[in-house]
């Protein structure tokens, strides 16, 4: 069983005609990880016992035939709580933390049936964007070992590119669903803020995070989505309107739809111009296809990267205050007084990035700076979704590059943080707006694959996974796999 | 320079946070690019503009004042560190014994 060659309905019809086992599709994950992940290293924990038991179980009961994603494997970014399982946030803190009680998109992911293989890799607190701030090790990208696979979630989409899982869930707050999705080829969702609950997922910047999944097609992702959406009254963000069927209109094509191509997101003096020639050639395939390509502006573009990241960081020093040594979490020891116990556990717990982004943030908070920095950046973050307002009067569908280069290089960024920073430069005005945004796999560029954006209107993910399914349809980049280069 | 060495010891104190005393100099120097990177934004002119502080435009949200049950008790010990007496155990606290608390 090679999850690259099926889709989730190909899996769900071969389950329901019992040609293959719950039980062989998890055996078949567990296969592929020990082939793959000690190079791959995408899985911090894995849950063996726990998922080969569950799909004994599903297998007694029989699969439902009504419910797609029954008896399938899924990987779980190692942010999000799994009852049982231990879930690190990648960080010294949370080492050996183990949630006593469900996240809600893990809660509806057991509903629907799908089984937990384990927990993925990522950047420390899901702040970086090569999955290097790990504390605990180095994913690679299964493209090429020497490459990082983006970040936060970098295992998560390590794991689903390299063919151990067909699904997985990241987590986005300023791009870390998207461009891990783009260095790896595949199809990753980051929903409108407010869809998906955020109860149980580690809180970062709380008015950002979303939760999201990693898929090989766009048809497979829109199915995760419907089932993790919806209200939840433990989420007081999530929103309270109707999740519709996000398969319901993802056959119709593009014809007649406006495609709004902003000029900000295209930076002509790229040095790697494979990405922008990619994501243009595959305008053209849109223009064949029936649908209008028309120039648009988003005029505080370059707001975004400050913007998001006084806000982010200023949240995320407030959400870090809870990491206090006392109730879970690392404790430091030989202390002598309240203090010392907050600040050793801390400063020994914390990596150095989480330092970095609590430093700026506490800085922007405190009195003298909050009027110049999270004031402002406030205020920019409502010119920015006032942009997206803007456009969306008048086209249907935002088209960009997700990255402004394919992956780079393990160790090329990570010792400047401002370069590191400017990675996200394309995918933060979507999280400071709130609006969805999917990137998928538009082609490659030095034999790496690149990701193109596609920005829709607040909670029009259908027309996201319309537009998206449309050009999958009529290309074969999605069929691509992983070339494992540098491996033995 | 935006910010300075002095800073940098004040708001990792109010940060609860420690940077060794060696490492201060280059700490304050990577801020200090960080903090100019984000005052970008003192060119944009916001007058008059609200600030967005939410994800999604949302009001109040109220549920019925209902007890219902919580997590178990014994569950939520479970990652504690130490306990005693049903109560979360910590180290020493003050460092005078606590006489003057």
């Amino acid at each position: 069983m090679d999850f690259m060659d099926y889709t989730l309905e190909e899996l769900h019809e071969q389950l329901v005609k019992k040609e293959v086992t719950a039980v062989e599709l998890v055996e078949a994950a567990y296969a592929r990880i020990d082939a793959t992940d000690e190079q791959v290293g995408a899985f911090l924990a894995l849950n063996k016992e726990e998922a080969l038991k569950a799909a004994r179980e599903t297998d007694e009961k029989g699969i439902d035939p009504h419910n797609v994603l029954s008896g399938i494997p899924v990987g779980i970014k190692d942010n999000i709580l799994t009852k049982g399982v231990t879930t690190t946030a990648s960080s010294k803190m949370l080492e050996d933390f183990v949630p006593v009680y469900d996240a809600t998109a893990t809660e509806k992911l057991r509903e629907a049936g799908m089984i937990f293989v384990g927990k993925l890799n990522m950047d420390e607190f899901a702040m970086g964007g090569s999955t290097e701030n790990s504390a605990f090790k180095l994913t690679r990208n299964p493209w090429d070992l020497s490459k990082v696979p983006g970040g936060s979630s970098g295992g998560s989409a390590a794991a689903v590119a390299a063919g151990q899982v067909p699904v997985s869930l990241g987590s986005d707050t300023g791009g870390s669903v998207r461009e891990p999705a783009a260095f790896t080829g595949l199809v990753g969702m980051k929903p409108t803020y407010g869809r998906v609950s955020r109860y149980g997922l580690i809180a970062f910047g709380s008015s950002l995070d979303q939760i999201g999944p990693f898929t090989r097609t766009v048809k497979d992702n829109a199915l995760v989505l419907n089932a993790i959406s919806g209200h939840d009254p433990k989420d007081s963000t999530s929103f309270e309107g109707e999740t519709p069927d996000f398969t319901e209109q993802i056959d119709q094509g593009v014809k007649g739809l406006r495609i709004g191509v902003p000029k900000e997101y295209f930076n002509e003096d790229a040095k790697e111009t494979g990405v922008i020639e990619s994501v243009r050639a595959a305008l053209k395939v849109y223009e064949e296809m029936g649908a209008e390509i028309v120039d648009v502006s988003l005029p505080h573009s370059r707001y975004g990267i400050p913007a998001y990241y006084i806000i982010a960081s200023s949240e995320a020093s407030s959400n870090l205050q809870r990491f206090d040594g006392i109730r879970y979490g690392y404790r430091a020891e030989d202390t002598h007084s309240l203090e010392d116990i907050y600040v050793k556990s801390r400063s020994e717990g914390f990596g150095l990035e989480v330092k970095r982004r609590i430093m700026l943030g506490t800085f922007s908070l405190s009195s003298g700076f909050y009027d110049a920095h999270f004031k402002k950046a406030a205020q920019a973050r409502t010119l920015i979704r006032k942009d997206f307002d803007t456009v969306f009067a008048d086209v249907d569908v935002l088209v960009s590059p997700t990255t402004t280069s394919t992956a780079f290089d393990i160790g090329g960024k990570i010792d400047d943080p401002l370069a590191m920073y400017m990675s996200d430069i394309l995918t933060v005005p979507v999280n400071l707006a709130g609006v969805p945004s999917l990137s998928i796999p538009c082609g490659f560029s030095n034999d790496m694959p690149v990701g193109m954006q596609l920005i829709g209107n607040h909670f029009d993910e259908q027309m996201l996974y319309r537009v998206a399914y449309a050009f999958e349809q009529a290309t074969d980049h999605h069929k691509q796999k992983p070339a494992f280069k540098g491996g033995e | 320079m935006a910010i300075n060495e002095e800073t940098v010891r004040q708001v990792a104190k109010l940060a609860k946070l420690e940077i060794e005393e060696e490492s201060v100099h280059a700490f304050t120097k990577e801020m200090d690019s960080i903090i100019e990177m984000v005052e970008q934004l003192e060119g944009l002119d916001t007058e008059g503009i609200e600030g967005t502080y939410h994800g999604l435009q949302q009001h109040n949200v109220w549920r019925e004042d209902k007890a219902e049950k919580g997590t178990d008790r014994e569950e939520l010990f479970k990652n504690v560190k130490t306990r005693k007496d049903g109560f979360i155990e910590v180290p020493e606290m003050f460092e005078n014994g606590g006489s003057e608390a």
